[in-house]
Parts: C-alpha cells; sequence; structure tokens
C-alpha cells in the first residue's frame, strides 16, 4: 500500500504540473488573440468548469446521480442578483456568499437523498430541476419573475486595462483555477478516496468503517457549492437573470458536460466546460447546414444526444478518456521507435467511473 | 344555500377535470412502468417519444387530412415500430449496462427526439383539436366536459387493452416473464432481448396516446410532455413504480391533487410542478415501495 | 446413440477458469449423473451446455454444435435446463409457470395433453394453478420446476441438484418420479447432484468431477464400490 502510494504521489505530481503550465499558457493567451464574443464566451466556459467540477465530484466520484444541479446555480445566481441590484453589495463578496447559501441547500437536498439511490436520486433531482423554474416565477415580487432583474455590468476595478470582457474573463477562470486545486485535493484525499469506495460499492465501503452518510451529504454540499459559485458568476457575466434560464436544459448540460468530459476524471470538467458552450453556438452557426427544407441551425440538442451516446458506447470515460488514451499510445508509439522511455511523466490516469463503464461480461450469457 | 352548491359543484368538476388528467398522466405512467421492469431504469425520453409521436399525428391530420380515428390508430402503430426501433438501435448496445449509463442514455434519446421535433416542426405552438366536443353534460346535478369524460374512457379502453394484453396472451406472458426472470426465461425458449423491443414498442404506444390525450389541452410543442413527464413519475412512485396497476391509480390521485392545487391554492398553477417534486420525494422518503409495490426498492 | 456429447470443454469466469477441459457422454434414453463437491463445476457444465456461458471445446447436442448458443436457441432445440435454484417464476401463477414452459411449442392440443400428463404427475398441481408460485413449499417449486421442464417436451433434460434443501422423503418422490419418466417416455436425463448415495441409485452413468476435471467415470454400481467414491462421496 506502501509503495504504490509513494509512486502515485511522484506521478500525481508530474501528472499535475505539466498539464497545469499547459493550461496556464492557454489561459493568458486566449483574451489577447480573441475578439470580445469570444472572451465572452471563454468567461462562459469558465462558469460552466466550474459547475461541472462540482458535479464530477458529486457523481463522477461519490457516484450520486444529480439531474438537478442547476437549482443550485439559481440559488447562487439569485443571491449574487438580489444582493448586487437591490442592496448594492459588491460583486465580490456575493460570489462566495453564494457559493455557502447553495452549499446550505445542497446539504439540506443531500440528507433526504441519502435514501435514495440510482434511479431514484434521478428522478427526485430530475423534479427539482423541472421546478426551479416555476418557484422562481411564483416569487416574483421577489425574484421579478419573467421580467428578470437587470445588473450594472461588471467592470474592470483599480483602473486595469482591460475591456469588460477581459475582465470577467480573468475574473471567471481565476474563480475556476481556485476552485479547481480543492476539487483536485479532495480526489487525492481520505475524502476523495472514501467518495470512490462509497461510489463503487456500498456494502464494502461500510465494512471499511467508512461514513457513507457523512461522505455522501458532504458530497452534495460541496457539489452545490461550487454550483452556487457558478450561478453567481454567470449572473455576473451576463448582467441579467430570470427564471427561464434556469430550465431542464440547464441542468441537463450540466449533466452532459460532465459525461462528455469524463465522469470521475480530473481534467474532465473543462473540456465538458468547452463543449458545452462551444456546441450551442456551433450549432448557431450551423444554420446553413440544411436537410431539404430543414435546418439544423440552432439545434444543439441533437448534437449533444448524438455525442452522449458515441462516447458512452465508445468511451466511457469521455473525452479525458479519450485523451489518456491517445496520450499513452503517443507514448507507446514513441518509446517503441526508440525514443527514451521516461516513466516519471505519465499523463493524468483518468480513473474511469466504474459504474460508467459497460459491463459485459464476455464470459457471462452471450448474447 | 346556493353558495355552497356552486362551491360544490366547481369542486365536483375540478375532480373530474383532475381524473381526466389523471388518465393521461397514468398512460404516460404505465409506459415507464414497462420499461422500468424489464430494465431496471427510467425512461427519461418517454415524454419526448410521446410528443414525438403527437406531431406525427399532428402532420397526418393536417398535413394528410386524414379522419382523426384512422390518425389515431396510425400514429399509434408508428410509436410502437418507433419505439421498437429506438431500442434496437440505440439501447440494445447498453443492453446489461449499469443504471447511471442507461439514465444517460434515455437523457441522449430525450435530447435527440425533442431537438428532431423542434427540427421538422419547429417551436411555435400549435392547436391540436381535440377529437370531443367542447360542450358539458349534466351527471348528477354536475356539469362535466365532454372532453374530460372522453379522455378517460381513451384511457381506460387503452389500459384495458393492455392489461389483457399482458393477461391473457401468451406473447404478453412471455413479456411479463422475460422482465422479471430473464435468466429462466431464456432456459424457457424465450427471446428476452427481443421482448425488451417489444417493451419499447408497446411503452411507445401507450405514451403516444398520452401525448395525444394532452395536446388538445396545453398546446403542441417540443417541450409539452416535459411536465406531463414529471406527473407521472409522480404516479410511478406514488403507486408503486413496478406495479401497472399501482401506476394508473397513482396517475389518478396525482392528477386530481393537481387540479386541487391548480385551483385552491393562491398562485397555484406555478406550484404544480414543485407539488409533483413533493409528492416524488415524500413516496420516496416515506414509502418507497409506493401504494402497490409489494417489494422493496431493488438493488439498483 | 449418444445424445450429448461433450469434448474438452473449457469454461472460464473473468480470470478464473472453472472448467479445465471436460469429456463427456450421455447416450439417448438413459439417466447420467454429475458428481463432484462444491465448485467442482457441476453447475458451470450444465450453464456451458445451454449457452448460459461461453465455453470453448465442442458440445453436440442431437447433430447440432451448440456450444455457446443462445440458451433460447439451444432450449428450441429440445433441452430443458432446471437451473441451481430452480428458476422458478416466482410472481406468476403456478399455471403461468407450466404455460411458460410451453412457451416455445406450437402444437396447442399436445400442449393440453401434456398439461393433463403433467398433472397425473403431480396431482396437487391443478387445485393450486392460481396462486403465484411463490407460496409453493420449496419442494413444491422443484416438483414444479420439473413439471414446467416436461412441458417443453425436451430431448433432454438436465437437472441442477433437485434435492437441494428437500426433506428426504420428498427427494425420493421426485426421484422415483424422474425414473418413471425416463423408463415410460424414455427421456434423457443429466443430473448435478450432492447426494451421490442417491444420483448412484438413479443414474446408469456418472461421472465424478474435481476442481474442473473428470477425475473419474463409469456405471453407476462400479462407481459406487469404488473404495474413493466412497471414501469421498458416499461417505462410508
Ligand atoms: N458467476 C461466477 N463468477 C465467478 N466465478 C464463478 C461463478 N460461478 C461459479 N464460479 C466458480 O466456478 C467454479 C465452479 O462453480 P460451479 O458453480 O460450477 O460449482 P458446482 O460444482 O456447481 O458447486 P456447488 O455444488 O457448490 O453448486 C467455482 O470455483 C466457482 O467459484
Ligand atoms: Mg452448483
Amino acid at each position: 500500500m506502501t509503495a504504490t502510494g509513494a509512486l502515485n504521489s511522484s506521478r500525481l505530481r508530474a501528472s499535475t504540473i505539466f498539464p497545469a503550465l499547459v493550461a496556464l499558457v492557454v489561459l493568458f493567451g486566449i483574451p489577447l488573440t480573441t475578439d470580445s464574443f469570444q472572451t465572452f464566451q471563454f468567461a462562459n466556459v469558465a462558469v460552466f468548469v466550474v459547475a461541472i467540477l462540482g458535479l464530477n465530484l458529486l457523481t463522477g466520484y461519490s457516484g450520486q446521480i444529480s439531474l438537478g444541479n442547476g437549482a443550485f446555480m439559481a440559488i447562487g445566481g439569485y443571491t449574487t442578483a438580489l444582493l448586487v441590484a437591490r442592496l448594492g453589495v459588491p460583486y465580490a463578496l456575493t460570489i462566495p456568499l453564494s457559493g455557502l447559501l447553495a452549499a446550505a441547500a445542497g446539504v439540506m437536498i443531500g440528507i433526504p437523498a441519502l435514501r435514495l439511490r440510482g434511479i431514484y436520486l434521478a428522478l427526485a433531482t430530475f423534479a427539482l430541476a423541472l421546478a426551479v423554474t416555476p418557484v422562481l416565477n411564483n416569487f416574483d415580487s421577489f425574484t421579478g419573475g419573467h421580467a428578470g432583474l437587470n445588473l450594472n455590468p461588471a467592470a474592470p476595478p483599480f483602473g486595469l486595462d482591460l475591456s469588460n470582457e477581459q475582465w470577467l474573463y480573468f475574473l471567471c477562470w481565476a474563480v475556476a483555477a481556485i476552485l479547481f486545486l480543492p476539487a483536485r485535493l479532495l480526489i487525492g484525499s481520505r475524502t476523495g478516496r472514501a467518495w470512490m469506495a462509497i461510489r463503487d460499492g456500498e456494502t464494502a465501503a461500510t465494512a471499511n468503517g467508512i461514513s457513507i452518510s457523512f461522505y455522501k451529504t458532504l458530497a452534495f454540499g460541496i457539489s452545490a457549492f461550487y454550483a452556487g459559485v457558478a450561478g453567481s458568476l454567470q449572473a455576473v457575466v451576463l448582467a441579467y437573470i430570470n427564471p427561464d434560464s434556469y430550465s431542464l436544459t440547464l441542468s441537463l448540460s450540466l449533466l452532459i458536460g460532465a459525461v462528455v468530459g469524463g465522469l470521475g476524471s480530473v481534467w474532465g470538467p473543462v473540456l465538458g466546460g468547452l463543449v458545452v458552450v462551444w456546441l450551442p453556438y456551433l450549432a448557431e452557426r450551423a444554420a446553413g447546414l440544411h436537410l431539404g427544407p430543414l435546418s439544423f441551425g440552432g439545434k444543439p440538442d441533437i448534437g449533444f444526444g448524438i455525442l452522449l451516446l458515441v462516447l458512452m458506447y465508445f468511451a466511457p470515460a469521455g473525452l479525458a478518456g479519450l485523451a489518456g488514451r491517445a496520450w499513452r499510445w503517443y507514448r507507446r508509439l514513441r518509446r517503441g521507435s526508440g525514443g527514451p522511455a521516461d516513466g516519471e511523466s505519465e499523463m493524468v490516469e483518468p480513473e474511469p467511473v466504474e459504474t460508467a463503464e459497460r459491463q459485459v461480461e464476455p464470459d457471462q450469457m452471450s448474447t | 344555500m346556493l353558495l355552497a352548491a356552486s362551491v360544490i359543484q366547481s369542486f365536483a368538476q375540478q375532480v373530474v377535470s383532475g381524473v381526466a388528467s389523471g388518465a393521461i398522466y397514468a398512460s404516460l405512467a404505465l409506459a415507464l412502468v414497462l420499461i422500468y421492469r424489464a430494465m431496471d431504469v427510467a425512461n427519461f425520453a418517454q415524454g419526448e417519444m410521446a410528443m414525438f409521436a403527437t406531431f406525427v399525428a399532428y402532420t397526418l391530420i393536417t398535413q394528410f387530412h386524414l379522419p382523426y380515428l384512422l390518425a389515431f390508430v396510425l400514429t399509434i402503430l408508428l410509436a410502437f415500430a418507433g419505439g421498437v426501433i429506438v431500442e434496437r438501435a440505440f439501447v440494445r448496445p447498453f443492453e446489461g449496462a449499469p443504471v447511471l449509463t442507461l439514465v444517460i442514455v434515455t437523457l441522449a434519446l430525450f435530447s435527440i427526439v425533442n431537438g428532431l421535433a423542434g427540427l421538422i416542426w419547429g417551436y411555435v405552438f400549435k392547436t391540436f383539436d381535440s377529437p370531443f366536443p367542447a360542450r358539458s353534460v349534466q351527471v348528477g346535478g354536475v356539469f362535466v366536459g365532454i372532453q374530460d369524460l372522453g379522455v378517460i374512457a381513451v384511457t381506460l379502453v387503452v389500459l384495458a387493452v393492455v392489461f389483457s394484453f399482458f393477461r391473457y396472451t401468451r406473447l404478453g406472458l412471455a413479456m411479463r416473464a422475460a422482465a422479471l426472470y430473464p435468466e429462466s426465461s431464456r432456459l424457457l425458449g424465450v427471446r428476452t432481448s427481443r421482448m425488451l423491443a417489444l417493451g419499447w414498442g408497446l411503452a411507445a404506444a401507450v405514451g403516444a396516446v398520452s401525448g395525444m390525450m394532452v395536446a388538445p389541452i396545453v398546446f403542441l410543442d417540443p417541450n409539452m410532455m416535459q411536465p406531463v413527464l414529471l406527473f407521472a413519475f409522480a404516479a410511478a412512485v406514488l403507486g408503486g413504480i413496478e406495479s401497472p396497476v399501482g401506476s394508473v391509480i397513482g396517475g389518478v390521485i396525482v392528477g386530481v391533487l393537481l387540479a386541487l392545487v391548480g385551483t385552491y391554492l393562491p398562485g397555484g398553477q406555478n406550484l404544480r410542478i414543485p407539488f409533483g417534486l413533493i409528492v416524488i420525494v415524500a413516496v420516496l422518503l416515506f414509502r418507497p415501495a409506493g401504494l402497490f409495490g409489494r417489494r422493496e426498492m431493488k438493488r439498483v | 446413440m449418444v445424445l450429448l456429447e461433450l469434448t474438452q470443454v473449457v469454461a472460464t469466469y473473468g480470470p478464473v477458469r472453472a472448467l479445465h477441459g471436460i469429456d463427456a457422454q450421455v447416450p439417448e434414453g438413459s439417466i447420467v449423473a454429475l458428481l463432484g463437491a462444491n465448485g467442482a463445476g457441476k453447475t458451470t457444465t450444465l450453464r456451458a451446455i445451454s449457452g448460459m456461458v461461453k465455453a470453448t471445446g465442442r458440445i453436440r447436442f442431437d447433430g447440432h454444435e451448440v456450444l455457446n448458443r443462445r440458451p433460447e436457441d439451444v432450449a428450441r432445440l429440445g433441452v430443458a435446463h432446471v437451473p441451481e435454484g430452480r428458476g422458478t417464476l416466482a410472481q406468476l401463477t403456478v399455471w403461468e409457470n407450466l404455460q411458460m414452459g410451453a412457451y416455445i411449442r406450437r402444437d396447442r392440443n399436445r400442449v393440453k395433453q401434456d398439461l393433463d400428463r403433467v398433472c397425473g404427475y403431480f396431482p396437487w398441481i391443478p387445485q393450486r394453478r392460481r396462486q403465484p408460485a411463490a407460496l409453493l413449499s420449496g419442494g413444491e417449486q422443484q416438483m414444479l420446476a420439473i413439471a414446467r421442464a416436461l412441458m417443453l417436451r425436451p430431448r433432454l433434460l438436465l437437472l441442477d441438484e433437485p434435492s437441494l434443501g428437500l426433506a428426504p422423503i420428498v427427494v425420493r418422490e421426485i426421484f422415483d418420479l424422474i425414473q418413471a419418466i425416463n423408463r415410460e417416455e424414455g427421456l434423457t436425463v443429466l443430473v448435478v447432484e450432492q447426494n451421490a448415495s442417491l444420483a448412484l441409485q438413479l443414474a446408469r452413468r456418472a461421472y465424478v468431477l474435481e476442481v474442473g476435471r473428470v477425475v473419474l467415470e463409469g456405471e453407476s454400481d462400479e462407481l459406487a464400490r469404488n473404495e474413493s467414491v466412497r471414501k469421498s462421496y458416499l461417505g462410508y
């Protein structure tokens, strides 16, 4: 156990630092090389990265399906919007507060969720996702109802020489980077191991003395914290909020992002965020794509659906899993062609979720 | 006296129209239960498949000028075929996969079917004419919409057909056996995989009826079935998600409760969906097997 | 004539190899027993025959190669497998269980006759036909499982530990019945048993399995006299 532990940690260091460096370079490069709309889109990517990081902890690591994390984003979004628009609280202050409020809600939902597994939890959170918009509309005197709430656009502070979009971009990615770290650390910690033990078999986890209720509720709380922060950031980025933004579609895109990126993989949420924000845009651009009288413009749903099916079939570990596979293949190729075999710089091994893999037992029941 | 009479009158009307919407939820709930029993997964795309079938009926009626009854029957047949095809093409590759995978697959189908409907028919709300007259008749001193009675009657017929099929036919028996005991059934020569496809076809057909019944009440649009799906889930959970009879009774209960909530609570229309959520959570917490579920929750 | 012939059958569960090359023959019209300790691979052998576990080697049944065929196709060739644990369709009624037994048959009238015939073997069945099979006792469920298998009109009956958990008197009854059916209808039976002394009385031939291999085979009376069989399996 100790020997593999040491091995893991050396690999962990190399495997985290290298992509992190690349990520940093790319991060600073993007706002310098893209137009303001694209910068804005990439700020949105950060928003989704944060939300998906949280969902990945919940579903990918602790194994609890949630189709309703959009509800926590709504809590975060409205916390920020109301505090900023009604009370004039500074944006920056409302971001952590949104996270904390959402986390409290997450714990409150996590406790009854303890008694629901698998499909039942999916059902209940699906209902939660659908309930957000009507609830917000119902309290329209408070939330502003359909008309929504407008916020003043967030301008760069300290006289920084940035456009609004660039400022939002850096703000969101800074938050994403700050939140990426604890997520990464949690995964490698006792808590992360407990989550995975629970995910891979509750009975065994109980036998190992893990308090299942505690860790499952914790996962809900943390996941909701991330979603709340994401909701808050989203309100800041869009400078507008209304109940219809929190439809089922939002919750579904979070799950889609988590799955497409790679459930139970460290870098999956980043890839998931990219796909969730850019695929609809590309679909929008595909307006020229015609099939007879039908135009595919603005129909990302079909693309998402097909992407999900294809990935679930061929690469249940998502894009991150594919990237890991490609990297290992490349390294084998290099080693095979006589290059120096460096065993140290092993790329992140995405830990694929057991539950996401097809369990076609080759030796059982011919079909 | 007069006031009291009109209160009772309106209450009774609400109950009847609640039973009518409940009948609609019951059909979709039954569709969900059929698939749940066969593969332990809730089909999140069930509502969208029903929506798609309803659009097909709409096209048959408005573009091909078929009489309603013919379009109705044709749609059910097409929905059945569609369900079988969806299972063979998209679900079969994941046979035996874990719950999370199957949930994601049905969500993917949800997205695809919803997007396809938008692609073909657009997102402009359409009116789907009811086959029933908009008049009311007086039944025991209460005015009852013929529309409501018609929906209830159609649902009863469909349920009777489905239950007779399972109860009295060789194929229905084999489908039940295959869903409950796949291994034993295969040893008896039952092609369980084929039964699964038939189950999806049957579920799609039953779901199509719910779509065609709900479309005249709401407007026809690609998102029309999402609340209905939620209420059908509530109905199925309330009745015991493994119990076809339970899902029907659950549907009626949910329908009546929703009608009362929508009418008598302030802001009630907005509270219908949250109420569905409350029903689901409350049942799962306090009576996970539902009203009629015999077994404890499954080892999902 | 040999109805069923296994040649070098190897079966694995993931990394675990359960059968290491089984050779066995079941002559038409005979009763053959498979004996062995727990985990010897008896159940796996039957599962390989009926296609419930992937295997390599050869399994010929009645001129067909059935290795790795789907279970439903093997059943359609006339192999009725009463699995370990009886495979009762518990929520279905007793009658529905029997109908499921005849599921693959098209000859409606003969099925009716067979129902009567099977009820002749198990006279308690008609009065309990409407009950869910779950309400039957263990012995009754075993009898129902055999009755259900007979409804298929099989050419070969595979029985996995029919005596499991039953009172000796019930076991006797069931074994007498199997013998009677074999004698009267010429039904071929391959039976897995823990209870070696009973099995050797029932069967004409027997194979003894140990950790996935056939270690002994022969006529029942020979085996019953065999020193090591007596020590290990008969306990005297
Ligand atoms: N589904 C399975 N997965 C993994 N290993 C299995 C499985 N089924 C059986 N085995 C293993 O294969 C070997 C043979 O098992 P099998 O069930 O055939 O034995 P058996 O002779 O029927 O024993 P018993 O008398 O206890 O029923 C055993 O070692 C068992 O552990
Ligand atoms: Mg056995």
